[in-house]
């Protein structure tokens, strides 16, 4: 059994909510150069992907939010189950490291009641995810998810008889159908079986991978890669404006589903995709 | 790349085209989903708005507070799809340019025809660059919104794509 007070537990997720908002991650930044030089020299989608790539750089350089909607602050905690947390509750260490960062390094507090709008002023409650892992550690991701996205996304009941074609088409479809809204070029996080709500958890889970990274099942990187060929094909292109390049990325995880179904969230991440993990 | 001046004149509008770029510099106004449902309930209950909307242009952006030494803190454009539902109405009563990102609504394209407007399109995520472009920022209305209250801007340089011209011309139709 190892001991992990809570207080350093908000001091970790005050530093990666620092880190997080003020860049995009550097696979997500290669993936973007690339793509600038795929687009038409001269053309309103490659002048939007450099602007992209210039405020990134300036966003560095004057540790500014690399993004105004600094997001809904999402945490994955992967807890091994030899570790104690001694101290304040997990779930207050974490909005106690969010609000303190939200406020200290001036970014938008972007939480909301659903219904009445009015505005918690302090970013929290985070959305935290706990998994009960092996070993006597504790892993810290931070996502910054910004509503642009996620508002374009969705999740599909499919049935059995619809199979992986069915998974592709309805990932195809969520990106035709948020058009120019999510700032394209946008990444796919898919989640491919599970139930209901695990099935979500997948999508939002992968989208903490590495862009150009693989699904080590060979048939579900078949499906990242059809999927990812079909949507450029859409030539949504970078901010709508027509191109090339719709999105950066697709990534699918996959989990055991029930015989009656086939369940499959995409969840969307528009460009300025942004992360940061750390181990206690 | 062409510079334009705000507030816009009509004959400012009336050369403008969807594809080309432009550099935006004078006054703008913020404003996103929370004070576009107040603008409208006040409408409905006809009561005066605390700005004047005839011949101005909307910014749909909630800044991050501003650092030290800044007059805004990033401030990149919000989805302007969300404003669909209110922006026939705001154009109707004067108000000739938008500034946001991504398509708008059927009628809010017949909208900007009708009535002479512009939409302006911003690059979504560049958020430090358009933060770093306002040079004054002053709270004009409903400052219990926080990020969502409106400001007016002060901006130089502000680069936009014309995305749907008063021609009717449109860069998301393809």
């Amino acid at each position: 059994m190892r001991t992990i007070r809570s207080e350093e537990v908000e001091q970790a997720v005050y530093r990666l909510a620092e880190e997080a908002c003020l860049g995009i991650i550097p696979s997500c930044m290669q993936a973007i150069g690339e793509a600038a030089d795929r687009e038409e020299a001269g053309s309103a989608a490659q002048f939007a992907l450099e602007t992209v790539l210039l405020n990134a750089r300036t966003a560095k350089a004057e540790r500014m939010p690399v993004c105004q909607d600094t997001g809904y602050a999402v945490i994955l905690a992967e807890i091994g189950q030899d570790v104690h947390i001694e101290g304040a509750l997990l779930a207050d260490a974490v909005n106690s490291g969010v609000r303190r960062a939200y406020e200290d390094f001036r970014f938008r507090k972007s939480v909301c009641d659903p219904l009445t709008r009015v505005n918690t002023a302090d970013n929290t409650p985070a959305a935290l995810h706990t998994e009960i892992v092996a070993g006597d550690r504790l892993r810290l991701t931070f996502l910054p998810k910004g509503f642009g996205s996620e508002n374009m996304s969705r999740l599909y009941m499919l049935t059995p008889s619809q199979g992986v074609q069915g998974v592709i088409d309805s990932i195809v479809e969520t990106v035709r159908l948020a058009g120019s809204r999510p700032c394209p070029p946008v990444v796919c996080g898919v989640g491919i079986g599970g139930t209901f709500d695990t099935c979500a958890f997948l999508a939002k889970k992968a989208l903490t991978r590495e862009l150009g990274t693989h699904n080590p099942r060979a048939d579900v990187a078949a499906i990242e890669s059809e999927a990812l060929e079909r949507i450029n094909a859409l030539h949504i292109g970078p901010q709508g404006f027509g191109g090339k390049v719709t999105a950066l990325g697709v990534l699918c995880e996959v989990a055991p589903t029930h015989i009656a179904g086939l369940p499959v969230a995409v969840n969307i991440q528009c460009h300025c995709m942004r992360a940061a993990r750390t181990e206690l | 790349m062409k510079t334009l001046t705000l507030p816009l004149t009509d004959e400012a509008i009336e050369a403008l085209h969807a594809g080309e770029s432009v550099l935006l510099s004078g006054t703008i106004l913020t404003g996103r989903d929370c004070a576009h449902k107040r603008i409208c309930e006040m409408l409905d209950r006809g009561e005066e708005l605390p700005f004047p909307l005839k011949g101005q242009t909307i910014y749909y952006a909630g800044p991050c507070p501003a650092p030290e030494g800044k007059a805004c803190g990033s401030c990149g454009p919000t989805t302007s799809a969300r404003m669909d539902a209110y922006a026939p109405r705001l154009l109707d009563l004067g108000l000739r340019g938008m500034i946001g990102k991504g398509e708008r609504s059927a009628a809010v394209c017949e909208a900007i025809v009708q009535n002479g407007a512009v939409y302006f399109a911003a690059i979504g995520g560049a958020g430090a660059l358009y933060g770093n472009a306002v040079q004054k920022s002053e709270l004009v209305a409903f400052p219990d919104l926080l990020s969502e209250a409106v400001y007016r801007f002060t901006v130089k340089d502000f680069p936009c794509i014309v995305a749907i011209d008063c021609h009717g011309g449109n860069i998301y139709k393809r």
